[in-house]
Parts: C-alpha cells; structure tokens; sequence
C-alpha cells in the first residue's frame, strides 16, 4: 500500500516542461456526467493539465432561504428535504431542532432514539450514493448497481415508515410525525445483518480495488492546516486526520450516550476520504444496532389507531409557534459534513432570516485551490469525491 | 476556556472598541464595529489561547427598521473547542464591512453570496462577484424590501440576453 501511495505521488504531479502551449478555456458542465447536478466549472487548461478551475454555481438556486421567511416554521419543514435530496431526514432534523432551540422544548427520549435511528439509516443510504456514483466517476459500473440495490432496501423501510422514498418530511417541531410501525424494527436488524457482507464486498470492489487506488490515492491533496482553513467538514476533514465529528465534538441529541469511533484517516487524498466514508457506515451500522434495543425498551404506540395521537414521540407543541426574539445557530453531521441553519426570530409565527450552512457549499469551495496541477480526469475524481449535491450547494 | 473566560479575555484587549457583549443561545457573543472587524478577527484566530482557527458559519440579517445590515460570524476553535459569536452591523444604506476572507478561507464564498444576495460590500474581498444569481442581475433579492416583478424581470432579462450582455 505504501509502495503504490509513492509511485502515485510522484508519477502524478505534472511535469516540469520547457515549452508551454496557450492556456485554453473549457467549460465543464452543467451538463456533464460527473458534475452530479448542474455544477459547471470553468477551467483554464494547458494541453491536458488544469491552471485554474472556477466553479460556477447557481443553475439550481431555489431561494429556500427567501421562501422559507415566507412561511410559519411548521410550513418550512417541507422545504428542507429539497435542500440535499439525498438525505433529506437530516435536514429535517436540523430545522427542527433550530425551531425547537429557539422554543425551548424537549423533545420526548423515544423520538430523540428514534431521529438517530432514521439519520444514520439515511447516513448509510447517502454514502451508498456517494460510493456508487463516485465509481461511476472514476470507471467502475459495476459497483453503482450493487449501491443502489442496498440503497433500495433503506428506501423501501423508509416507506413503510412514512410513505415517501425521497422527501421524507418525517421530522417535526417537537418530536417525529408518527411513531415506529410494528415489526419495523426487526427488519432493520435484519437489514443490518444483511449489509455487513455487502459492506466488506463493496470494499472488494471498489476501495481496494487496484485501479480505483491508481485513480484516487495522491490525488486532491488537502493538508490538515487547508482542511481547516476552507472549514470543510465530514468525512473531508475527517480524511485530512482532523477527528472534527459533530457527534462528538458537540454531541446534540442522543449521541452522548451511544458508542460509536470516529473514523479518520491521515492520507489527505481522495482514497482517504472514500474510505473514510466506507468505515463510516460500519459506525452507523453499530450506532442503528445499540438505537433499535433502546427503542425496543421504551412505550410502545396503540396499533389499533396508527394515526391517532402519539405521545411518545411528540410534544406538546402550537399548531403555530411563537418563539420569542432571539437567533440561533444549530449544526448536525449530516453525510456530507456540518449541516447548520442560523435562525433568526422575531416574535412572529414566520422565521425573520433562516440560513443554510450546506456542507457541500463550504467543502466544494476548496476546489479552485487543489484543482491546478491535476489532468481533467482527476477533477472528475476529485469533484466526485467532494460528495456534493447541488441542491445544497445552490439551495 | 469558559464564555467567562473569554468575556474577561476580550474585555482585557480590547475594552470600548467592543460594542456589547451578551450570553446567546450560542455562548458568548460580542458586538464590533465594521472598521475594527478584521484587526478583531485576525487577533481572534491568532491567538494561542484562543486559535479560532474554524469559521463556522457567516450570515447576513437584513434589519429593515433599524436601517441596519447585520453580518454574524459563528466561529469555533478546533484545538481548545470553544465558541463564539461574533456581530457587525453597518448601515443598510451602503453596508461596507471588512472581509475575513484572508483569514478564514471557507468566508470567501459566504461573503460572495452575502454580497449577492445583501448586497453588502465586503472590503478587500480578493474576488467579489455574484455567486449565484447570474451577472447583470439588479437588486439584491434577499433584502427585505425587495420587490420581485416576475413581467418586468423576465423582458428585461430576455432583452440583456438577446443583446449578448449576458453570457
């Protein structure tokens, strides 16, 4: 491993060379395969090696931060799972938990249980994406469809759950829409029974694989010091060795009480980061395991009426919220990194100013600053290993 | 280090030039003037006691009565693990603050959008354009009293575009 690690270092920087051609510009997206979404960045390039790379953003801007000054705080939930469709459960999470902040309130344990529960199931889907996808970018098919076949069984739970396979709006001010349906929660553990293998093949396939390490390992390297600079986040900053985790470093939630490893890795390269991502759903798999038994100990709702009231996993709260005038700043640890929302009361059933901290935003912007040096393909690589999701990005 | 700490910490540097402090929701918050941000803030990150080294978060509130422009920094320190919030507030009639982008790296793109949207001019900023609203867009939609004219926004759009002013 470390033998490959320096062949790749050296052989993959661009060479020092007498003659230089005239720079070129070329415009990569917003339809390309790789840009996931509508991400175009515009590159200067010398023959096959990048300059500069300036990306340029906003071809999906929907102005959620406008709209959502437009409605009363229970309203706006349904525009957060548009934020970062894929993991919409943790923007959910991270709105209410803003509104509920802002309120006061205390969320009953059995909802809290199971908010962790759905996140890191939804943790586990959206690196599901990530690794697919990002084995598209960089030429491997095969792995895309056994991501996706995984993913599916998630989605599948989650409609049983809730009724939707994308835009969940689950979540509420106070707790979750309804609570667990019966024998949900043995087919989560089933599920977990049946991803452990799949995680250990995908791995074959993919991490381990010799061409996707000659793809990634030396590329897009983020020195620690970088990493911070740009405030990047999750599993970014986590593959530059820097333990900045949500989870632990501010624990909100649950999360205190449940044992889990935060995974970093000191590569600094596009490799680290993957696997980063791929240990990291082994954690979620734990953390899903020790949040099933404690949900199984606690009130179990009435089957009889599934859809009459359920204390345990709501509290009381005003069909039309007031919080008095304050603002706050609430982060989670979404997929993708720190997942924040500022929000801004001033007394009135609307928020004043609600804005997103998206974590693709703040970790897409380091890529002018690693870009230069790389050949195209490589910022395919690198671009698809910054997970983004340009729904977040442009919001 | 505890907001106490870091309240007496402050207080001991700096004395009138902070405007106010208060216990947020957040932890410490302190208020400074749009002229002293930069100095602050580079002392701020520097600091071995202190080393916010991270930026958290930075967003722009537009207050309408007051005629004020409102840009609150959320910043954390990943060495000792302690936060803080810092506030600007300029007029809203030409909001100027001083860009942090040379300290924090990860302000350059938040300060782009807030100028984007807000329509605040951040001094010094190495790259100060729109971010996601197209180039030749009037008006900074954000702001609270910004009117969206769907008729009038799409001829005249349609216009710039066909006379090639826009790419």
């Amino acid at each position: 491993m470390a033998q490959i690690d320096q062949e790749q270092k050296t052989e993959r920087r661009a060479p020092a060379r007498p003659i230089r051609t005239e720079t070129m510009e070329v415009s990569m997206g917003p339809q390309h395969p790789s840009t996931h979404g509508v991400l175009r960045v515009v590159l200067q390039v010398d023959g096959e090696w990048i300059v500069s790379a300036d990306p340029d953003l906003g071809y999906l801007h929907r102005s959620f931060e406008k709209l959502g000054e437009m409605r009363t705080y229970p309203q706006g939930i349904f525009l957060t799972d548009r934020w970062d469709y894929v993991s919409a459960m943790n923007n959910n999470w991270v709105y209410c938990l803003a509104v509920e902040k802002l309120l006061g309130l205390q969320v009953p344990e059995k909802a809290e249980w199971i908010r962790v529960l759905i996140s890191e199931m939804q943790r586990i889907a959206s690196h599901l994406v990530f690794m697919g996808t990002y084995g598209l970018d960089v030429g491997a098919l095969t792995p895309f469809f056994y991501c996706f076949r995984e993913r599916e069984r998630i989605l599948d739970l989650f409609e049983e759950l809730c009724g939707a396979r994308l835009t969940y709006n689950f979540y509420r001010i106070g707790g979750v829409s309804r609570d667990i349906p019966s024998g949900w929660l043995d087919k989560v553990e089933e599920l977990c029974d049946y991803l452990v293998p799949r995680l250990d093949e995908l791995d074959d396939l993919l991490t381990n694989n010799k061409v996707f390490l000659a793809r990634t390992v030396g590329i897009g390297v983020i020195p620690p010091a970088m990493a911070i600079g740009f405030g990047l986040s999750g599993p970014m900053i986590r593959g530059s060795g820097i333990p900045y985790d949500l989870r632990r470093v501010q624990p909100y939630s649950v999360y205190d009480q449940i044992d889990f490893d935060v995974v970093t890795h000191d590569g600094c390269d596009c490799w680290s980061r993957t696997w980063v991502r791929s240990q990291e759903m082994r954690q979620s798999i734990r953390i899903i395991r020790q949040c099933v038994s404690q949900v199984r100990q606690m009130p179990q709702p009435d089957f009889e009426d599934p859809y009459g009231p359920s204390p345990h996993v709501m509290a009381k709260v005003p069909p039309k919220p007031k919080p008095k005038p304050n603002d706050v700043y609430v982060a989670i640890e979404s997929p993708r990194g720190e997942l924040g929302v500022y929000m801004v009361s001033d007394g009135s059933e609307k928020p004043y100013r609600m804005k997103i901290r998206g974590p693709a935003f703040v970790n897409l912007s380091i890529l002018p600053a690693i870009a230069p040096g790389h050949k195209v393909a490589d910022l395919v690589a690198i671009i698809g290993n910054i997970d983004i999701v340009m729904g977040e990005v442009d919001r | 280090m505890t907001d106490q700490e870091l309240e007496q910490r402050i207080r001991e540097k700096w004395g009138d030039r902070i405007v106010s402090y208060r216990q947020s929701l957040n932890g410490l918050e302190i208020v400074v003037r749009p002229e002293d941000m930069h100095e602050i803030a580079r002392w701020l990150q520097s600091e071995d006691d202190l080393s916010f080294n991270y930026l958290r978060c930075l967003s722009a509130v537009d207050w309408l009565k007051d005629g004020q422009m409102e840009v609150v920094y959320h910043l954390f320190s990943l060495t000792h693990r302690h936060s803080l919030v810092v506030k600007v507030r300029a007029p809203r009639q030409e909001p100027r603050i001083q860009t942090v982008s040379d300290i924090w790296a990860s302000a350059n793109w938040h300060e782009r959008e807030a100028f984007d949207l807000m329509g605040i001019e951040f001094v010094g900023h190495p790259d100060l354009r729109r971010l996601f609203l197209p180039e030749g867009f009037e008006g900074h939609p954000q702001r609270k009293d910004y009117i969206h004219d769907i008729e009038r926004f799409d001829d005249e759009f349609a216009d710039k575009i066909r006379r090639g002013e826009i790419r």
